[in-house]
């Protein structure tokens, strides 16, 4: 699996936000956004998972036999956690797991080992609403691990988390890479990845700080 | 498709959910006007087709801002967006789910209605007839709006005054086919199949143009 | 002394679990004496003899009438309610009107359609736009729209004084209702309203009656008492839950 990004430009309303944005990124790499706020980041994400039309530039998805559409690529966490507060959580999760469905790629695990994974096992059977707005987050992330998308694009994963919970995210971030996924993730917090590269968006122009590969 | 269904389903009965408050303002709305017009059963029976008509038109118009801006707001219109079924398919999910919890229900208590309008038994069944088979192109017309309006602060009212010069034709030929089953001279069926071309026309068009204005309302 | 006995006794059972032992005691009994009475009550509506005029039909009157009185009652019941809610701000009383209306909903839809059911074979339509009908419908209504408030938000405090703010308002306004209401009725149809209470009660008629209030009235207070058990049961289930959701993810 390889994500190519090539010459990418985007505006925010009349503004060019950045332009001339390049990456390519091979299984088990991952890519970290990094700079203040409003230099794009957010826009940057959007614009590789789909949602928002790229002002130039374009972004392939490439492997073995396999379709060029982000959609069967990748999975999208962004600000809002995408559950609905009136539904238990396992509610929520199967809904997802069953709307997303799998690729041939790989499989997702059960909701009952992902909310495990996430270190909330026990509960699922909860309405959405009543957990606490870290649980809210974790449980948005075994939301990734119900249905299987080798690229994760995350938005502020780490946003009301607590230390413990940054652990348990890094460590399934980890082994997700290992398994030869790809990580784009935009954050202010250091994930705490050994093999990331750091992409520093600087609002308009931004070049990448390592050369990419 | 189903799951989505389903879940859409569910929310709409869960807390918090339209489908009671759609009827609700159905029913006064339509007791209201004998306060307006006088308890002269005569009058009302004579205008009580469409009474009921507009009634169920401003009731189906209540809830269809919410269609697509719930789903906005918590962030799953962006997952909806980026899957791989067709996103007309899903739309058109989306304005079945939203017919049944909130259409399907004013069908059903029109007949009641139509008791305290003082209609007659054969006018009653007609107009529960083609609310039954008008009420669907009112959603399908009405997601076009919604979908125009999601990213908008105040998209509600918008929503109902970007509708309802749309959902005009829908009103013509729902009323007169009720008429025409009361009144002798003119046939019945002419206006219900026009009523039905209609409907099946904005299944086609309504998905296809909240689709568009979707994918192009973006942010 | 007597007095502030009196006044401990009265907080005793405003506390939400003594209220719930002492309701779990009570209502058996009430039930078993609503079923008692239910059961004098339909034989002698049964036994009685239809009257001259109206034939058979005069039996919905046992079922009707009651169930009209109840509609209003239950209204007092919440208003009296909603005065404890924004007063002393008393949980219980949250609970008390927030059980009552759906049961005033359940008894005015029982009044309405009974009504509609005697209306079509003695006035030969189901429904005309009569005073006290269309009052009784405009407070069927009104429950309606406190079943929808209470159903609409998520916190129950919140919602509980709203809606009592909203009961009052209408406890208020029902009588201007009523009374514009009969105004607007004479202008319009001075002839043909019809006197609900047909000719003049006689005991055959009184005593059925009066025994079917009494179980009407009694059948009120056992499902309001098990309403407000299980609303006071929801309340905790929703409190042991929303622990449950903040001690999970502590002890891993």
């Amino acid at each position: 699996m390889r994500l190519k990004a090539e010459g990418l430009a985007a505006r925010r309303g009349e503004d060019l936000l950045f332009s001339d944005i390049s990456f390519d990124l091979g299984g088990g790499d991952a890519l970290i956004l990094t700079g203040h706020n409003g230099s794009g980041k957010s826009t940057l994400l959007r614009v590789v998972a789909g949602l928002l039309p790229a002002e130039a530039g374009r972004v392939t998805w490439s492997g073995p036999g396999e379709s060029s559409r982000a959609s069967e690529a990748c999975h999208y966490l962004g600000h809002r956690n995408a559950m609905k507060p009136e539904m238990t959580v396992s509610e929520n999760l199967s809904f997802w797991k069953t709307f997303l469905g799998d690729t041939a790629r790989g499989r997702g695990v059960s909701i009952a080992e992902a909310t495990e994974l996430v270190g909330l096992g026990g509960i699922a059977h909860l309405p959405f609403g009543y957990l606490s707005a870290g649980q809210q987050r974790r449980m948005a992330f075994a939301k990734l691990l119900v249905a299987y998308r080798p690229v994760w694009i995350l938005d502020e994963p780490m946003a009301a988390l607590d230390a413990r919970a940054e652990e348990t995210f890094t460590d399934l971030i980890q082994r997700h890479l290992q398994a030869g996924g790809l990580l784009l993730a935009a954050t202010h917090q250091p994930l705490g990845l050994d093999n990331a590269q750091e992409l520093r968006m600087k609002g308009f122009s931004a070049f990448p700080q390592d050369a990419l590969q | 498709m189903m799951t989505l269904l389903v879940r859409d389903l569910k929310l709409s009965v869960r807390a918090g959910g339209g489908a009671l408050i759609g009827v609700l303002f159905f029913m006064t709305v339509v007791a209201v006007i004998p306060f307006g017009v006088g308890p002269d059963l005569n009058l009302l029976s004579r205008i009580g087709p469409a009474i009921v008509w507009i009634g169920a038109l401003l009731s189906a118009l209540l809830g269809l801002d919410r269609l697509f801006q719930t789903e906005r707001e918590d962030g799953s219109l962006d997952l909806i967006l980026m899957q791989e079924h067709p996103l007309v398919l899903t739309v058109l999910v989306k304005c079945l789910a939203h017919w049944i919890a909130n259409c399907l229900p004013l069908v059903i208590a029109s007949p009641l209605l139509g008791l305290f309008m003082n209609m007659s038994e054969v006018a009653i069944g007609a107009v529960a007839l083609t609310l039954l088979v008008g009420s669907p192109a009112l959603t399908f017309i009405g997601a076009v709006g919604a979908a125009v309006a999601v990213a908008l602060p105040r998209g509600g009212l918008l929503v109902s005054i970007l509708v309802l010069p749309l959902a005009i034709p829908v009103l013509i030929f729902g009323v007169s086919a009720s008429y025409a089953a009361v009144e002798d001279p003119a046939p019945f069926m002419p206006p219900f199949l026009i009523l039905s071309a209609i409907t099946l026309f904005f299944a086609v068009l309504g998905p296809l143009g909240a689709a568009l204005a979707l994918r192009n309302g973006g942010d | 002394m007597t007095e502030s006995l009196a006044i401990t006794r009265f907080s005793d059972l405003a506390n939400p679990t003594r209220f719930l032992s002492l309701a779990g005691r009570i209502i058996p009994w009430l039930a078993g004496l609503t079923l008692c009475l239910f059961a004098i009550g339909l034989y002698l509506s049964f036994t009685t003899e239809g009257d001259y005029q109206q034939g058979e039909t005069v039996r919905i009157m046992y079922v009707h009438v009651p169930a009209a009185w109840l509609s209003m009652m239950c209204y007092t019941v919440m208003a009296l309610s909603a005065i404890g809610t924004l007063v002393w701000r008393h949980p219980l009383a949250d609970v008390s009107h927030k059980a009552a209306a759906p049961l005033g909903a359940a008894f005015t839809l029982i009044a309405l359609a009974t009504g509609s059911l005697w209306g079509k074979p003695m006035w030969g339509t189901w429904w005309v736009w009569d005073a006290r009908l269309t009052s009784v419908f405009v407070l069927f209504l009104m429950y309606l729209g406190l079943i929808a408030l209470n159903r609409a938000m998520d916190d129950p405090s919140k919602a509980a004084r709203l809606s009592a703010v909203l009961i009052l308002v209408g406890f208020v306004n029902i009588p201007i209702i009523k009374f514009s209401v009969e105004w607007w009725n004479t202008l319009h149809q001075p002839a043909s309203v019809v006197r609900l209470d047909g000719p003049t009660i006689d005991p055959e008629f009184l005593i059925p009656l009066l025994v079917m209030a009494v179980a009407f009235t009694f059948l009120f207070f056992t499902l309001h008492l098990m309403a407000m058990r299980n609303e006071i049961w929801r309340r905790r289930v929703g409190a042991q839950r929303r622990m449950a959701a903040r001690m999970a993810g502590r002890g891993t």
